[in-house]
């Protein structure tokens, strides 16, 4: 009985015997209910135990398993092979440092998601005696699709600005300081402008759009970019207009 | 386990000049952003028109002439392709960046950008009524 | 080798160990804290957790009331000091993540909203949609930030515990980009990684859930306490694992057999409720040990669904509506449609019961010491025991809040106690022994011992013997054939041989610390001649409150099954009764 197979090539890197990538081809028996990562499980048991490679819920809520297949950043725990005919091609996460085969370095991105002061500065303090907050679900709709964001950094392999100036801080991050400035409960948003309202912040973002094509959660971070963008520029006339208005 | 560092990550470099070749999503993104070479072209176009007619009624005659040669209309024709890209690609992302809420409800999508069609199309009849086209 | 140095230490940064690290950032934040995960934090577990945390917050609900649902849910192996400070923190904490931004479900007037939960009299549960795991995780490890006296330590796999003069100083990790061993001094360690579902083969759980901190723990002395007490959420997608929240059933989603009827009424928890009007602790909102096992009596009398992935059960949600399950289901809805092809609104979505939760591990007091001084638990690594012999959903996303700080605090107390006195002379014996058994692990040969193929034995051995349902011959066998493959875990040998980011080391160091564990479990199960709550035995049917209203105590031993002792269940007021969960 012949099983079908399907032809996976996955870009290699060993930074202690390799100079540059290489591509290595697997032969993966074919399973409709497969998606890529159940093809490189099979790899690293039955075929190749060296290959790296991050991963952990299989269910699209970790962000761990983002990489390229067939040169478009996704999950590949949310990419089915029934849909790729053909070569599988997968390599790591473009606009990242690679550390090993598929597992790149993303310290870059923590550095920024820390910058951009991603917490909630209440507006009115409030001891926990005191109760919850009240938000009603309008306030809460305003922001709830940025608190959606999984940290895959799909969007930043998807992002050319981000591929061609590495010190822009890129969608997710600056998604998330729009997440809290849309929380009612928050009061941060003039902290946050320090970073986010900056040359390197979300001036560098010409909506090319691609980050928020590729953003498995519907974040839309594009969209947030450009309602910071729009908040900033607002920032500029009223300080410059009517300057007795800020302290 | 050897005992000197092995870490040597590998940059992947971005081709400055070709990197939009990569994915067509980059093509059209590149499209839309060359619609305003065309649209500047067409400002100056405007004014030099401007400027004709207050040069001389032969200057701005010569002018609309020279509006009429096949060329120019080849341009204008591609002009007006471009602008029109550029204005539909414009209207269509302009709700993401300004969600408009109504009390409670927000207004959606298709009808933000709806209303930047129609002020696009009576603006345009304004126009062509006021040339005596219409 | 390198040595860091800190004041506590944190083992794993879900939302335990998270919880955790603020705690101490805030009380003391001339305190240093390393927080160390083998992760990055947000892709911890915790993540995935759907449903929702108890908290009494409502005027309808009581404390009593959460502590009585708990202690009879948990079928009287519970201790119940610790539940009532359970029961009691629990509101404070929800209150608490909420003032740090959690996106809590409201009410229209902005009051947060709950939701009912199995084997709740009341509705107590926040949620956030059905992503509440994952908003609590993300919402803690965004708060961390901004404590400059957090040092975080991501992608570093601790190996051992570091004991001296009785006392715990720290523990070895290797740091995975680099392969370096690193040896971390601490005051005082809390560990909090975690559970260890992936021993079986089908779970709800991530790759990452491979008990490592449990083992950490209980080969340095540590006893693991209750392992047998695995619980089983009643409806994993078939094919995956993956999780459809209970929550699909506290909306009013209904489990039906192959022959469309509501079966859970003819296993006591009838009478049938109307559809789409769920009753709390009922039908559908009976506790989860009780669903998972109707469902495998259900199966042996041939009334299950079969299909390619094995009998299967049916999660009708049609009659709630697009509507509903877009608003308070859209992830189920995305997982079912995505993973299985099944729209929940217009299909019923088949489901079968998966290891999800392990109510067992590291040993300790109410307040989060375990018996090493200097270490702490918190959270599914841990038992306390808040959930005794069968987790109520929502409880453990709020017991890891609970726990995280109590962990905490304790660890403070502790600091201030040892005062500045430390170990005379750290010496380096335990961490170059550890980095001696690495380093060996490199060397050895390849031989005809693989991990893959342990791991499935492992796994095959976990299925047939620590089932849902058990007898003592399966248990022993399986005793038996966990020490043949301990043994010969012996033998396994690295493919990969690099240091950066050696996937294979870790893999196999993982399959080591799930071995350990899954003696235990298999050991504890043996032992346990009774059925109660999510250990059910078939030969011994009764719950035997005489000879085991005790949690099972297992310490490790190098070569041979772990030694079992038994300690009593503290009880404080709820005597124990029946588990009702008829409509009557």
């Amino acid at each position: 009985m012949s099983e079908r197979l399907i032809d996976l090539h996955v870009l290699r890197y060993n930074p202690e015997t390799d100079t540059e990538p290489h591509w290595q081809q697997y032969a993966v028996p074919y399973n409709e209910e497969w998606v890529v990562l159940d093809a490189l499980n099979y790899v690293k048991a039955h075929l190749d135990p060296t290959l790296a490679y991050r991963w952990s819920c299989h269910m699209a809520v970790c962000g761990s398993c983002g990489m390229m297949v067939n040169g478009e950043p996704t999950l590949s725990c949310k990419s089915f092979i029934r849909d790729l005919p053909g070569t599988i091609r997968v390599e790591a996460l473009a606009h990242f440092p690679i550390e090993r085969d598929l597992v790149t370095v993303v310290e870059d991105f923590m550095a920024k998601l820390a910058r951009v002061k991603p917490y909630l500065i209440a507006k009115e303090p409030r001891t926990v005696e005191q109760g919850e907050y009240r938000q009603t679900p309008a306030q809460l709709e305003r922001y709830h699709q940025y608190s959606q964001c999984i940290n895959c950094m799909l969007c930043y392999a998807a992002c050319p600005e981000y591929g061609l100036i590495p010190k822009f801080i890129g969608p997710a991050a600056i998604a998330l300081a729009h997440r809290y400035n849309q929380d009612s409960r928050d009061g941060g948003r003039e902290a946050r402008q320090q970073e986010v309202a900056t040359d390197e912040g979300v001036w560098e973002c010409t909506f090319v759009g691609a980050c928020s094509e590729v953003c498995p959660k519907h974040v839309d971070p594009a969209a947030a970019l450009q309602q910071v963008k729009i908040a900033s520029t607002l920032d500029w006339f009223r300080e410059h207009s009517m300057p007795w208005l800020s302290k | 386990m050897a005992l000197q560092v092995g870490r040597r990550p590998y940059v992947r470099v971005v081709p400055r000049t070709r990197w939009f070749f990569r994915r067509p999503r980059y093509m059209r993104y590149m499209a839309r952003e060359v619609t305003s070479i065309f649209i500047g072209a067409y400002t100056v176009l405007l004014l030099v028109g401007l400027a004709r007619l207050a040069e001389s009624r032969a200057a701005y005659e010569a002018f609309l002439q020279a509006l009429q040669s096949p060329a120019s209309i080849a341009l204008h024709v591609l002009a007006l392709a471009f602008a029109a890209y550029h204005s539909i690609t414009w209207f269509n992302l302009a709700p993401r960046a300004m969600p408009v809420r109504l009390g409670e409800m927000r207004v959606p999508d298709s009808v933000v950008a709806g209303v930047h069609y129609l002020a696009w199309a009576l603006a345009s009849v304004v126009v062509l009524v006021a040339a005596g086209v219409l | 080798m390198e040595i860091i140095r800190t004041d506590v230490a944190v083992i794993g940064a879900g939302g335990a160990g998270l919880r955790a690290a603020i705690a101490i950032a805030q009380s003391e934040p001339r305190l240093r804290v390393a927080l160390v995960s083998k992760v990055y934090p947000m892709r911890s577990h915790t993540c995935a957790a759907e449903g929702g945390a108890a908290g009494v917050i409502k005027d309808d609900d009581s404390l009593e009331q959460h502590f009585n649902d708990t202690v009879g849910g948990g079928d009287w192996l519970s201790d119940q000091d610790a539940v009532d400070y359970f029961v009691r923190e629990a509101p404070r904490e929800l209150i608490q993540l909420e003032h740090w931004g959690c996106p809590w479900n409201r009410e229209d007037n902005g009051s947060v909203a709950v939701r009912p939960f199995g084997g709740m009299k009341i509705q107590r549960t926040w949620f956030a949609a059905d992503k509440s795991g994952f908003h609590i995780l993300h919402t803690l490890f965004q708060t961390s930030l901004q404590f400059s006296s957090i040092e975080r330590y991501d992608e570093y796999y601790a190996t051992d515990l570091i004991v001296e003069e009785g006392r715990c100083t720290g523990f070895t990790a290797i740091e995975m980009r680099s392969g370096q061993m690193r040896r971390f001094e601490a005051r005082a360690v809390i560990i909090a990684t975690g559970g260890a579902g992936r021993m079986f083969p089908f779970t709800t759980n991530g790759a990452i859930k491979t008990g490592d901190g449990m083992a950490l723990a209980y080969r340095a002395g540590v006893a693991l306490k209750d392992m047998e007490f695995v619980q089983y959420h009643p409806t994993g997608l078939p094919n995956t694992g993956i999780l459809l929240t209970e929550a699909c059933r506290g909306e009013g989603g209904v489990l039906l057999n192959k022959n469309g009827r509501r079966f859970l009424q003819d296993y006591g928890m009838g009478p049938e409720t109307p559809l789409g009007k769920p009753q709390l602790k009922t039908m559908e909102l009976g506790p989860r040990d009780r669903v998972s096992q109707a469902f495998w009596q259900e199966e042996r009398k041939g009334n299950m669904l079969e299909t390619r992935w094995g009998p299967c059960m049916l999660l009708d949600m049609r009659h709630l509506g697009e509507k509903v399950i877009d608003e308070r289901l859209p992830f189920v809805r995305e997982l079912s449609t995505s993973y299985l092809n099944t729209d929940p609104v217009t299909q019923p979505v088949p489901v079968r019961p998966v290891v999800h939760y392990m109510m067992g591990g590291i040993h300790t007091d109410a307040k989060a010491a375990t018996t090493l001084p200097g270490l702490f638990a918190a959270g599914e690594c841990a038992c306390v025991s808040i959930n005794g012999a069968n987790r109520l959903g929502s409880n453990s996303l709020v017991e890891i809040l609970v726990y995280g700080r109590r962990a905490a605090l304790s660890a403070i107390e502790y600091i201030e106690s040892i005062g500045s006195r430390s170990p005379t002379a750290a010496s380096a014996g335990p961490a170059d022994a550890a980095q001696a058994r690495i380093r060996e692990l490199f060397s050895r040969p390849l031989g005809k011992e693989t991990i893959t193929g342990l791991r499935q034995e492992m796994m095959d051995t976990m299925e047939r013997a620590a089932g849902i349902y058990r007898t003592g011959d399966e248990l022993a066998e399986g005793v038996t054939r966990l020490g043949e493959l301990r043994r010969r875990y012996a033998g396994i040998a690295l493919h990969d041989k690099t240091n950066v980011f050696n996937t294979d080391l870790v893999q196999a160091l993982e399959l080591g610390c799930m071995l350990d564990c899954a003696e235990a479990v298999m050991a504890g199960a043996a032992g346990r001649r009774e059925s109660r709550g999510a250990h059910q035995r078939l030969d011994y049917t009764g719950r035997d409150d005489e000879n085991f209203l005790k949690h099972t105590l297992a310490y490790h031993r190098r070569a041979e099954p772990p030694r079992l002792d038994y300690l009593d269940v503290v009880i404080t007021r709820s005597r124990p009764g029946v588990r009702d969960y008829s409509g009557h």
